[in-house]
C-alpha cells in the first residue's frame, strides 16, 4: 500500500518545450484564423471608399507576422530536441527501435481501441504521440515552406525568396495555394484529436499531463517510473548514461522528489 | 554564307521601303525599350541594333493550337510589329500565313534548317503530342515531336508562344488523352522561352523578338522560363482594384451591387493572386482593358494548368485527387465531423472500459494498478 502512494515528481518538459508549445499553439490559432479569412474573406457591405478601408490588408500581416513567428519557434524547437534533455530529444520522434514500434501498437490497442486494458505508462510522450508530432512537424515544415514562398512575390526581403523553390515542384502558384491552405484543415483535425487526448489520459492516468504542460512536471507512481525507465522508450542507452533523470536529484534538468503519498 | 546575308537587307532598310518613317522608328525603339524595362538609353541601342542587323531568318511553326497566338500578334497595336516583325523581318516558314503550300513548303523549311544553321529563330505555337507516336499532329507527313527535334537541333533560339506550347493548356488538361506536349519537356539541351498566356499580349511577343534581335542572347527568365521583363509581377499588384482587395471590399455575386461598384473580384475566383503576366499594366487591345477591368476574373491563362484549377469562378477550386465537386472545405469538414465524433464515441467509451483503472479514490486507483502490474507481468 505504502509503495503504491509513492508517487515520483519528473520534470519532463524543460522551459523552453513549453514556451515552444504556447507560442506554438498562439501561433496555429492566429494563423488558422486568419487564413480562414483569407480564404473566405466575410462579405461587409459598405458604402466606404476603398482607400479609407485596410482590414483585409491587415488580417493578411498578422498571418505573415505570425508566420514569422511559426517558423522561428519551430526552428528553435529544432535546436532544442538536439542540446534539451531526453524527453525533447529529436530521437524519440521517429520510431526506430524496436521498443518504439512496439510501444505504438501497444497505445493503439489500449488507448485507441481499447482492447487491451493494460496501460502504457511513459513519462514523455508514448512513442505513438511522438511519431504524430514528427508528422505534425513534416506539415509544420510544408506550411512555413509553402507559406513563405507564396509570400515572396509581395516581400522585398531576402528571406522569403529562399522558399520559392517549392512554387515549380507543386505546379505553379495556385496549386500551392490549395495545398497551403488544406493544411489548415489538418491542423484543425490534429488539435481536436491532441486536446481530447490530453483530456483522455489526464483523466484515466492521472500523470497529470495537461498540467504538465504549464509547469513541466508529471506525476507518477515510482514503480510506473521505474519501468518507463527500464523499456526506455524515450530514452535511449547513450542518453540514458549521460542523463540517468530515473534517479532523483542527479542532475538539475532531471530534478525529481518524492511527493508525498495521495 | 557571309555572301549571302550582306544581300539581305537590315530590319531598318525594310522599315524604310515600307514607308516607316525615322520619327516613327524611333518611338517604336523607345517604346520596346520600356515594355522591356531597359534603361533610357536602351532605345539607342534597340535603334542601332535594327539599323544594322541583319534579317533573321524564322520558322514559326503550328501544332496543337488555336492560332490565337498568331491572331494576338497581328493584332498589335502597332503596325510595325506585325508588319516588318512578322511579315517582312523573317518569316519563313508558318502554316497558317505562308503562300506555298504541300511539298513546297516542306521544302522551304528544309532550306532554312540547313542553310541558316544555328542562326534561325525558332517558334512554336502549340502544343506537341506523345501518345500514339505522335500521330494526333502530323504536318507534312511528319510528326509534331519529329519536326520539334529536328527544327530545334538547328536553332539559334527556341520560343514556346502561348500557353499550349508552354504547358499543354487545354489539350494538356487532365486526363490529356493525347499526351500534349510543352516543347520545354521536349528540348531540354536548349532554353526554351516561355511566352506565357492564352493567348500572350501581342505587346510582350514583339518585345520578345525585339529582345533577341537587339541583344542575340535570350531574355532573363524565371523559374518557369518566363521573360522576367513581363512575368515577374503578379496580375494582383498590378491590379487597379487592389485597393478594394485590401479593404475587403469584394464582389460576390456578378450582379450584385459591389460589381457594379467595381470592387475586387476575388471571391468569384479571381486568379489575380496567383497569376504572373503583364495584364495590368500594359493591358490589351492597344492598352484599352483587360479582363478584370471588364469586370470579369483573371483565369490565370499564363499559368500552368490553369484549365484543371477550375472552376474559374470559385474561389477554393476542387480539390485535386477527389473527384468533381470537392473542395479542400468539404473534405475537411467531413473528417473534421467524423474526428470530433469518434472523439466524443471514444469518450463514452473510455468510461466503460476504463472503470477499473479511472476509480473514483487515488488509492483504489493505485492498488488496481498495482494488481494489474502484479498480474500482468511478463
Amino acid at each position: 500500500m505504502e509503495l503504491s502512494h509513492d508517487y515520483q515528481r519528473v520534470y519532463v518538459w524543460e522551459q523552453p518545450v513549453r514556451w515552444f508549445h504556447w507560442i506554438n499553439a498562439a501561433s496555429v490559432v492566429a494563423l488558422g484564423v486568419t487564413g480562414w479569412l483569407i480564404a473566405h474573406p466575410p462579405a461587409f457591405m459598405t458604402a466606404q471608399e476603398a482607400s479609407f478601408g485596410y482590414w483585409f490588408g491587415t488580417v493578411r500581416f498578422v498571418h505573415f507576422l505570425f508566420g514569422y513567428i511559426f517558423a522561428a519557434n519551430f526552428a528553435f524547437r529544432v535546436y532544442w530536441s538536439l542540446v534539451g534533455n531526453k524527453f525533447a530529444n529529436w530521437r524519440n520522434f521517429f520510431p526506430m527501435t524496436a521498443a518504439q514500434i512496439r510501444q505504438i501498437w501497444a497505445v493503439l490497442k489500449v488507448d485507441v481501441f481499447q482492447s487491451s486494458n493494460k496501460a502504457v505508462h511513459t513519462l514523455g510522450h508514448n512513442s505513438m504521440a511522438y511519431f504524430t508530432y514528427a508528422g505534425t512537424g513534416f506539415l509544420t515544415v510544408f506550411q512555413i515552406v509553402s507559406g513563405f514562398a507564396l509570400y515572396a512575390p509581395t516581400s522585398e526581403s531576402w528571406f522569403p525568396q529562399l522558399f520559392t523553390w517549392i512554387v515549380p515542384l507543386c505546379g505553379g502558384e495556385f496549386t500551392l495555394r490549395i495545398f497551403h491552405y488544406a493544411i489548415l484543415w489538418a491542423f484543425v483535425i490534429f488539435t481536436t484529436i491532441h486536446v481530447y487526448l490530453t483530456f483522455y489520459h489526464d483523466y484515466v492516468e492521472g500523470h497529470g499531463v495537461i498540467s504538465s504542460i504549464v509547469g513541466g512536471w508529471k506525476f507518477m507512481e515510482k514503480h510506473q517510473a521505474e519501468a518507463e525507465q527500464a523499456t526506455g522508450i524515450s530514452a535511449f542507452p547513450e542518453l540514458k548514461e549521460k542523463t540517468p533523470a530515473a534517479q532523483p536529484t542527479t542532475t538539475a534538468k532531471a530534478k525529481t522528489k518524492p511527493h508525498p503519498a495521495g | 554564307m557571309n555572301n549571302v546575308t550582306a544581300t539581305v537587307p537590315t530590319v531598318y532598310e525594310q522599315m524604310v521601303s515600307r514607308g516607316v518613317s525615322r520619327r516613327d522608328f524611333l518611338k517604336f525603339c523607345a517604346w520596346m525599350g520600356a515594355y522591356l524595362g531597359l534603361e533610357n538609353q536602351a532605345s539607342a541601342q534597340i535603334a542601332k541594333a535594327i539599323e544594322t542587323k541583319r534579317r533573321i531568318p524564322v520558322v514559326w511553326l503550328h501544332f496543337q493550337e488555336c492560332t490565337c497566338c498568331s491572331e494576338s500578334f497581328l493584332r498589335s497595336s502597332h503596325p510595325i510589329v506585325a508588319d516588318i516583325l512578322l511579315d517582312k523581318i523573317s518569316l519563313d516558314y508558318t502554316e497558317t500565313l505562308q503562300a506555298a503550300a504541300g511539298h513546297q513548303a516542306e521544302e522551304i523549311l528544309q532550306d532554312v534548317i540547313t542553310k541558316h544553321k544555328g542562326e534561325y529563330l525558332m517558334l512554336v505555337e502549340g502544343s506537341i503530342p506523345l501518345g500514339a507516336d505522335g500521330c494526333y499532329c502530323v504536318v507534312g507527313g511528319k510528326s509534331a515531336i519529329d519536326t520539334v527535334k529536328e527544327v530545334a537541333a538547328g536553332a539559334k533560339a527556341i520560343v514556346a508562344w502561348g500557353n499550349c506550347a508552354c504547358s499543354g493548356c487545354v489539350q494538356g488538361a487532365n486526363p490529356n488523352p493525347t499526351r500534349a506536349t510543352p516543347v520545354s519537356a521536349i528540348i531540354k539541351d536548349k532554353p526554351v522561352v516561355n511566352v506565357q498566356g492564352c493567348p500572350p499580349i501581342a505587346e510582350v511577343m514583339a518585345g520578345v523578338l525585339v529582345h533577341l534581335l537587339t541583344f542575340d542572347r535570350i531574355p532573363q527568365l524565371d523559374s518557369l522560363g518566363r521573360p522576367n521583363a513581363f512575368y515577374s509581377k503578379r496580375v494582383h499588384d498590378t491590379c487597379y482594384r487592389r485597393a478594394s482587395y485590401d479593404a475587403g471590399l469584394f464582389v460576390e455575386t456578378f450582379d450584385d451591387e459591389n460589381a457594379k461598384k467595381g470592387y475586387c473580384l476575388y471571391k468569384v475566383g479571381c486568379r489575380g493572386p496567383s497569376t504572373y503576366n503583364s495584364c495590368g499594366t500594359i493591358r490589351w487591345n492597344n492598352g484599352t482593358s483587360y479582363p478584370i477591368q471588364s469586370g470579369h476574373p483573371c483565369i490565370g491563362c499564363s499559368e500552368a494548368n490553369f484549365w484543371d484549377n477550375g472552376p474559374f469562378y470559385q474561389r477554393i477550386p476542387n480539390f485535386p485527387g477527389f473527384g468533381i465537386e470537392s473542395t479542400a472545405d468539404k473534405i475537411g469538414l467531413t473528417i473534421g465531423g467524423v474526428t470530433a465524433a469518434a472523439a466524443l464515441t471514444h469518450a463514452v467509451l473510455t468510461n466503460v472500459r476504463k472503470r477499473d483503472e479511472i476509480g473514483e479514490g487515488p488509492g483504489e486507483n493505485a492498488e488496481k494498478a498495482e494488481a494489474t502490474k502484479q498480474g500482468g507481468e511478463s
